[in-house]
């Protein structure tokens, strides 16, 4: 009973993150790569990828350093600082990482790497995991979360845009300006997840 | 504040290791910028963007040195896919570097050719043939019009005649509906 | 037999009873044949014949251009004896309107055949089989004009499968080859029997759509009387676009040709019925094709089938139905997919199965185009398992990329898309616009890329010419060096010197003094240069008497040229 109490506040947690409080959408973080990268298709899949691994990785790894290195030393006020040099770290990192290990991953998700160090979303969901006192299994799956609702906002976003260049729009509208209002349209339709809300 | 320092200068330190490890790890070799971009010129070879060919504009414009609007054959359409290529702003043609005109051919009056072999050397795909003293002729497919030949001829044999269209290269035009008068009473 | 089905397709209203009742009339020649040259698929044929020239019926006008279309390409011939009257552009019947280089014929009135000898293709390697079918200039009728003897050379598996013959003619108003398998089904199935043993097919299936029950009975009862085994006439249900190459195929056999393979590839070839029949007359009577069956219907007095001499003018061959007063326009091919041809002096060309005659009550102008609405009635429609509102979407906003992604080239512009659409978009000419569009992309790609070859060459040839100079120039002057050197050391001594090297040591003693010449000075160099050059102009040349070794060599390479020219021989086209 426990376990499974157990199972459906992670589920919950997951579920909250990718939809109702879509990191994107609803909280509205990460929106230079979410209007810079969602041209093509595949460049906003190869973003989402980009950034689900290092978001989780940079939950994980900010609630250490928030444990054991700055609650026990009174350092709360360096967390901000902290976070982005641990993000910048990881990111280059997981760079290394993978040119050693997969050249092919390397390939897809190369360019996009460098550009999560600036994505405000990967220090905001951290930050927010911190406010929300999650434990470390519980940050990894905020985290996670929060990068398959970028993910998915981003993959949407990119469909529709693909769909867009072909459209008749007014020239005054066209580019980013019909950008912006599809993005606010779609941040409208996702707030009707909040209604899924219960399981505060 | 000593913990804060500390902390703050092994993180700088870690990530500054970090950087510097990747920057010696992660070199690109080559530059694929200037193959993309030579890929959209249109490799006339004609250098009227001021630059002794094709591939040297490419590598001025990935370089940063180049406008991008300093190609006529490669026209509107082109200054267009390099602005999408680029992230930069479309900018129209170029005046100083000339117009933007039809596709044309490098077409040798043969019996006033006298033979110099000056228009051979100019050309830059090697598209003319012909021997010193001999009647010189242009391969009409590998002829990219770029009219460099023009200029050096010294009896002005040369013309440059636009593709005409015929049935290999027609093009259906894009659908118009037609504007009809309405049956008024 | 159990029949498959393919997805999609449309009814329209046959409009086939009234030509399809009478027999085909051979029409006479008429008073000009005007015979384009390029009437097939692939590179334009040359004209072998001048202004002046008399030809004979038959005699090849123009042969294939194999050098830069590779085999794509096929022969034209003259249609009747007479004379050439020119060789220049005339109108094509294209929907450009354009003009190409076209034969014009002034019959004689004789009708003069060439020497009609039948070819036995069984005693002929395969390759000479199918050259003889290129210099017969026969091409696939059933409107798309392939040439048919690159559809026997791709067969590349030793068996067909299945042979299947294209007798469906699903388009409206168009009656040839319903005629055609009635009057003289013995002669179409003897082109099938030569075209399957040429392709060495297991099974034969002559698909034939039901409403044609006339052709059926004619085509099975030529079946039956011929003994061929493994050979079925299928009745097909009627549905356009049936005869599809690649809907028929799925029909008769099930077997769906996906994007980027051939039929070909899963043992499946297809030929119409009026090619069969050309491949008959060619093969078996030794004739070129220079006739074919055309209907002429729709805003005519008397629609009928002809047996019409190619190059004839269509306004030639449509008084013979005539047309109505109200006729603003003539349509090669059936409303479905024929184009609008720019006028009636237009030739009729082996593509011509069928002249619609045309007016504003017959096809009356297309409401106007309304947007799209996303019905999906077109995607119901499409034979071809399409989705064509996408490839609307993005040829009408010109991203051809996406239109091709989504398969733009598996169209086969059969119409049925723009046959249901509620908005009467023209769906048919956005994919035309957009498929040439994509093609110019292509050239235009293609000769830029050649040209940064040939330039990068260049650059490449430049300097390393310069570097060839560069060193050529160094080896001569240290050359010199060594030689005026060694001259200057050998005259000192001046003792037993022979007349040449007298003058030197005159020359070079009367420059400098005896003592310092261990370092010629550039007065010394240049008079031993004036030696060599006296000493070289009273020499032989070495052209005068060449050695035993030097002619060797010379006779070396001039075999080696004869050789060569001996294997151009063979790649040349081949003249009359």
């Amino acid at each position: 009973m426990q376990r499974a109490s157990l199972m459906t506040s992670y589920f919950l947690i997951i579920l909250g993150a990718v939809l109702v409080n879509n990191v994107v959408f609803v909280r509205i973080l990460g929106l230079c790569p979410f209007m810079g990268v969602s041209k093509k298709l595949e460049t906003a899949i190869g973003m989402g990828a980009a950034t689900t691994f290092v978001l989780t990785m940079a939950c994980g790894t900010s609630y250490l350093i928030d444990t054991w290195l700055l609650v026990p030393n009174h350092l709360e006020y360096l967390r901000t600082l902290s976070f982005i040099v641990t993000i910048a770290a990881i990111v280059q990192l997981t760079e290394l990482a993978i040119q050693k290990t997969s050249p092919v991953l390397h390939q897809v998700l190369g360019i996009y790497l460098p550009l999560i160090t600036t994505n405000c979303a990967v220090l905001g969901v951290p930050l927010l995991n911190i406010g929300l006192k999650h434990n470390l299994v519980e940050s990894l799956l905020f985290g996670f979360g929060g990068a398959v609702g970028f993910t998915l906002a981003m993959i949407l976003f990119a469909g529709i845009r693909e769909r867009l260049e072909g459209a008749d729009i007014p020239v005054h509208f066209r580019g980013t300006a019909i950008a912006m209002i599809t993005a606010g349209l779609m941040s409208l339709a996702f707030m009707g997840f909040a209604g899924l809300d219960k399981y505060k | 504040m000593l913990p804060a320092l500390l902390v703050m200068a092994l993180g700088a330190v870690l990530l500054g290791a970090a950087l510097g490890f990747a920057a010696v790890k992660f070199r690109v070799e080559g530059d694929p910028l200037t193959e993309k971009i030579d890929a959209i010129l249109p490799q006339t070879q004609c250098g009227q963007c001021g630059y002794p060919g094709c591939k040297p504009y490419a590598t001025a414009i990935a370089k940063g040195e180049a406008e991008i609007n300093q190609c006529p054959p490669g026209g509107d359409e082109g200054i267009r896919k390099l602005a999408d290529l680029l992230g930069r702003e479309y900018k129209p043609l170029s005046a100083e570097h000339g117009v933007e005109k039809p596709k044309a051919l490098a077409v040798i009056d043969e019996q006033r050719c006298i033979g110099c072999t000056l228009c051979i050397q100019a050309c830059p795909v090697d598209a003319i043939v012909g021997a010193a003293k001999q009647m010189h002729t242009v391969i009409a497919a590998q002829c990219t019009g770029c009219e460099l030949c023009v200029p050096p001829c010294p009896v002005d044999c040369i013309a440059m005649v636009p593709i005409a269209e015929d049935i290999s290269n027609w093009k259906w035009k894009y659908p118009v509906v037609a504007i009809r008068p309405v049956a008024t009473r | 037999m159990r029949l498959f089905n393919f997805n999609g397709g449309v009814k329209p209203e046959p409009h086939k009873k009234n030509a399809a009742g009478l027999p085909i009339a051979v029409l006479p020649a008429p008073s000009f044949l005007v015979i384009p040259l390029h009437q097939s698929i692939g590179g334009t044929p040359r004209p072998l014949v001048n202004a002046g020239d008399f030809v004979l019926k038959g005699q090849r006008i123009g042969a294939g251009d194999f050098s830069t279309a590779g085999e794509m390409s096929s022969a034209v011939h003259a249609s009747t004896s007479g004379q050439v009257v020119a060789v220049e552009e005339r109108c094509m019947p294209h929907p450009s309107g354009l003009s190409a280089l076209c034969v014009i014929i002034k019959p004689d009135g004789r009708d003069q055949w060439i020497a009609r000898q039948p070819f036995d293709y069984r005693h002929h390697s395969p390759s000479d089989t199918r050259a003889y079918l290129r210099d017969a200039g026969i091409v696939g009728l059933g409107g798309a004009v392939f040439p048919t003897h690159l559809k026997i050379s791709s067969g590349k598996h030793s068996a067909l499968d299945t042979l299947i013959i294209n007798g469906a003619e699903c388009e409206p108003f168009i009656t040839c080859d319903d005629r055609l398998m009635r009057e003289r089904a013995d002669a179409v199935l003897r082109g099938i029997g030569i075209l399957r043993e040429l392709l060495n097919a297991k099974q034969v299936l002559i698909g034939i759509e039901d409403n044609k029950p006339e052709a059926l009975a004619a085509m099975t009862a030529a079946v039956q009387s011929s003994n061929q085994n493994g050979m079925a006439v299928v009745a097909v249900p009627t549905r356009y676009p049936a005869g599809g190459a690649k809907q028929l195929i799925r029909v008769l056999t099930g077997i769906e040709v996906p994007h980027g393979k051939r039929a070909t590839d899963y043992g499946v070839q297809c030929f119409n019925v009026g090619t069969a029949y050309a491949v008959y007359e060619a093969v078996a009577l030794g004739q070129p094709l220079i006739s074919r069956i055309v209907t002429v219907a729709g805003n005519v007095a008397a629609p009928r089938n002809y047996e019409v001499l190619i190059g004839t003018p269509m306004k030639d061959v449509m008084a013979h139905s005539q047309p109505l007063d109200d006729t603003d326009r003539l349509i090669m091919g059936g409303p479905m997919m024929g184009v609008t041809m720019p006028g009636n002096e237009v030739p009729v060309v082996k593509a011509t199965n069928c002249i619609l005659v045309g007016s504003p009550k017959l096809f009356p102008p297309p409401p106007p185009e309304m947007p799209c609405i996303r019905c999906g009635e077109c995607a119901k429609a499409c034979p071809a398992n399409l989705q064509p509102f996408e490839l609307y979407w993005f040829s009408r906003a010109k991203i051809f990329g996406k239109a091709q992604e989504y398969h733009l080239f598996d169209c086969i512009e059969c119409g049925c898309c723009a046959y249901v659409c509620p908005s009467n978009i023209p769906l048919v000419d956005y994919y035309r616009f957009a498929k040439s569009e994509i093609w110019a992309h292509e050239r235009e790609k293609e000769s830029a890329d050649e040209a940064r070859e040939r330039y990068e060459f260049r650059q490449l040839r430049e300097a390393r010419e310069q570097q060839e100079k560069a060193a050529r120039l160094a080896a001569k002057t240290a050359a010199s060096r060594a030689a005026a050197l060694a001259h200057v050391a050998e005259s000192h001594p001046a003792t037993n010197a022979n007349q040449s090297a007298a003058e030197v040591s005159e020359s070079a003693s009367a420059a400098t003094a005896p003592d310092q010449a261990a370092a010629p000075t550039p007065a010394e160099l240049i008079a031993a240069a004036l030696a060599r050059a006296r000493v070289q102009a009273t020499e032989a040349k070495n052209t005068t008497a060449p050695t035993a070794a030097q002619q060797a060599e010379i006779d070396a390479i001039e075999a080696r040229r004869a050789e060569i020219r001996a294997q151009a021989q063979p790649h040349l086209p081949p003249d009359d």
